[in-house]
């Protein structure tokens, strides 16, 4: 499972940055989700996978048992995938903007900026 | 235990809560910004004195003892940061009252600058790797709603390149974030200082890489050499006061979490300084070269913070030196360098905000004159023009000279050479604004634009745009004049970042206790 889901995590990453590499806009901004998926994925996958195990103390101990399912990556994620999704739907937002006050969606286009 | 580290986060944060509340009225907003921003200073000047007698201050927020919970801790590099802040936020919320117009604060402008300082500040106090994250994101979520507000044509296309690359680099950090979470199983900075130089001898390849994703997080955000190319892209595009709360602060907050990450949090490697040297080498030339192709004054202002990013990393990357008198001197110098680059960036853009005022206009050969119809906002921007290319006795000689010096100990020639040209460089282009703006005469037809004469600024406009800047010019004389004064304070904060013993303890020391009593509650022994 660990090396199905380094693989994916490093797909997720080739396919965002090759997303982000292209001259469409819309294109930009899946790229960016699929990079921010990639990096969750990441948390999650080196946090450590562990089936069945909640993090839970037994009655009478003071220390949950041996292996134990880590919640705190999948609290990291939480507040990332909160956070992303915020900066996606301004990013959207903005490529709606810059579509209809340049009037295209090829990135190429924005020149007006440049050096 | 020290409850004044929140109030640098929770004002701003509750000064921004009340503007949202009075959106429709602008008059009591503008009150709002003046009162927060004053109460900001107020609070960090608190603090940083706090600091200054009693030692690193720290607050576990909500009891949870240290590697648990969130800390929020202040040494003297932090409530140095949190005071600039707060000065910069005073000074862009006055000029803003005058440069800033309706529709944009009807739109929630001055909330979204309170949001920003928040952001800012919860950067520079935090304890905890993620919630430095969380920061970051705060402070970037305010910087592209700034950027882009108004709408205007430029600003939405430089606003695509901005958030593309921030976003970016907030990839970079967290995926640095996860790594480290998952070899050491700590986020708190105080604990991976003192966890990760075993592993790093486990796993040397795998803190290697992390350092690099954070070289690549944080590079972007401050703008290194080759990750800056967002920066000249955007920062002209805004309004005066919005690009000068931008070049003041943003850029810093990435070399306070260089500097933070590669003093206290990574195993001090000579490869990562080694590389940074080199990466600040290459920006301050690359920056300083960028700027002689501009002909607008806000974007030759840009290259030169990417050029002045170069000699605060310069300091970093000096670490790699075995002379620890080197070392000092150089950690100093870029604590000193901040410092002055703050203020005399700010007070630049803003100077070019005010030049806009006056003729409508950037753009250098649609300028001139100014010198002969208003000397004295010629002799304010020579004040800080000067001073950011390093003459005597403005404050940038003294940053200049401590860098120079200490990478001359440090026996890194090559970078010195690199360092003293960019010097030189920077006082070339300052003397071509000042030739095409203020000195050759007024061209006769401005094409295009619409001319303002001098008449067009009410007394009480030019009171608001002028005020901040006179204060921060004279900021700048006051430190040419008495450098020691700031450069103890430097040299203090300097020692506490390179022995971070004093800081590991101040966070885990508490915790420790409070470990022990909640296991004295519970009758185990430890």
């Amino acid at each position: 499972m660990f090396f199905l889901l380094s693989f994916v995590v490093g797909g997720l990453f080739a396919a965002g940055f090759y997303l982000m590499l292209r001259r469409s806009m819309v294109k930009l901004i899946f790229g960016l989700v699929l990079l921010s998926h990639a990096a969750n994925l990441l948390i999650f996958t080196a946090g450590g996978l562990v089936r069945a195990r909640p993090p839970l103390i037994p009655p009478g101990d003071l220390v949950p048992a041996k292996e134990f399912a880590d919640p705190v990556p999948q609290a990291l994620i939480l507040t990332a995938i909160v956070i992303s999704f915020a900066v996606i739907a301004f990013a959207a937002v903005l490529v709606k903007r810059v579509y209809r006050t340049v009037g295209s969606g090829d990135v190429d286009e924005l020149k007006a900026t440049d050096i | 235990m020290n409850n004044l580290l929140v109030l640098p986060i929770v004002i701003p944060l509750l000064t921004a809560g009340l503007s949202f509340i009075s959106w429709k009225s602008l008059r009591l907003q503008r009150i709002l910004a003046l009162l927060g921003a004053g109460a900001l200073m107020v609070a960090a000047t608190g603090l940083f004195i706090s600091v200054y007698t009693d030692g690193i201050q720290v607050l576990q927020v909500g009891n949870w003892p240290a590697p648990f919970g969130i800390t929020l801790i202040a040494d003297l590099l932090s409530s140095i940061m949190v005071v600039l802040t707060a000065l910069v936020g005073l000074a862009v919320a006055v000029y803003s009252l005058a440069d800033i117009d309706e529709q944009r604060i009807s739109f929630g402008y001055f909330p979204l600058l309170q949001v920003l300082l928040t952001g800012v500040s919860g950067a520079f106090l935090t304890g905890d790797l993620f919630n430095l994250y969380v920061w970051f994101e705060v402070m970037l979520m305010a910087s592209f709603v700034l950027l882009v507000l108004g709408g205007e044509s430029p600003q939405v296309e430089g606003g695509i390149k901005y958030v593309t690359l921030n976003l970016l680099s907030s990839v970079s950090f967290l995926v640095a974030v996860g790594i480290l979470y998952a070899v050491a199983h700590t986020l708190n900075m105080a604990d991976l200082s003192l966890k990760l130089p075993r592993i790093s001898q486990t796993h040397p390849t795998l803190i290697l890489s992390v350092a690099g994703l954070f070289i690549i997080g944080f590079g972007i955000k401050a703008g290194i050499f080759p990750l800056y190319f967002w920066l000249p892209a955007s920062y002209h595009t805004p309004p005066a006061a919005t690009s000068a709360l931008f070049a003041g602060l943003l850029t810093k907050v990435g070399v306070y979490a260089l500097i933070r990450i590669f003093t206290l949090v990574l195993p001090r490697t000579t490869f990562s300084y080694n590389l940074l040297l080199t990466l600040a080498g290459l920006t301050m030339i690359i920056g300083v070269l960028g700027a002689f192709a501009q002909v607008e004054i806000r974007r030759i202002l840009s290259f030169h913070i990417i050029s002045q990013i170069g000699y605060m990393i310069m300091g970093l990357g000096l670490l790699a030196s075995k002379d620890p008198a080197a070392r000092l001197l150089a950690i100093a110098a870029a604590v000193f360098y901040i410092s002055h680059h703050i203020i005399v960036k700010t007070n630049l853009f803003l100077i070019s905000g005010t030049v806009k005022a006056l003729r409508g206009t950037y753009e250098l050969k649609s300028l001139g004159g100014l010198a002969a119809s208003s000397p004295w906002i010629a002799i304010l921007f020579l004040i800080p023009a000067l001073s950011l290319a390093g003459m005597p006795p403005l404050s940038g000689f003294w940053a200049k000279l401590a860098m120079i010096k200490a990478g001359l100990q440090a026996q890194q020639y090559l970078v010195v050479v690199a360092a003293l040209a960019a010097g030189l460089l920077t006082l070339m282009s300052m003397i071509k604004i000042w030739d095409k703006a203020f000195w050759k005469p007024a061209p006769e037809v401005v094409p295009g634009e619409g001319w303002h004469s001098t008449g067009a600024l009410t007394p009480r406009r030019l009171l608001l745009l002028l005020g901040p800047i006179t204060a921060l010019a004279a900021l700048t004389v006051a430190i040419g004049l008495q450098p020691q004064l700031l450069f103890t304070v430097a040299e203090r904060s300097a020692t506490q970042l390179l022995d971070s013993s004093a800081y590991t303890q101040a966070v885990l020391g508490a915790g420790k206790e409070a470990l022990q009593a909640i296991d004295l509650v519970q009758g185990v022994t430890p």
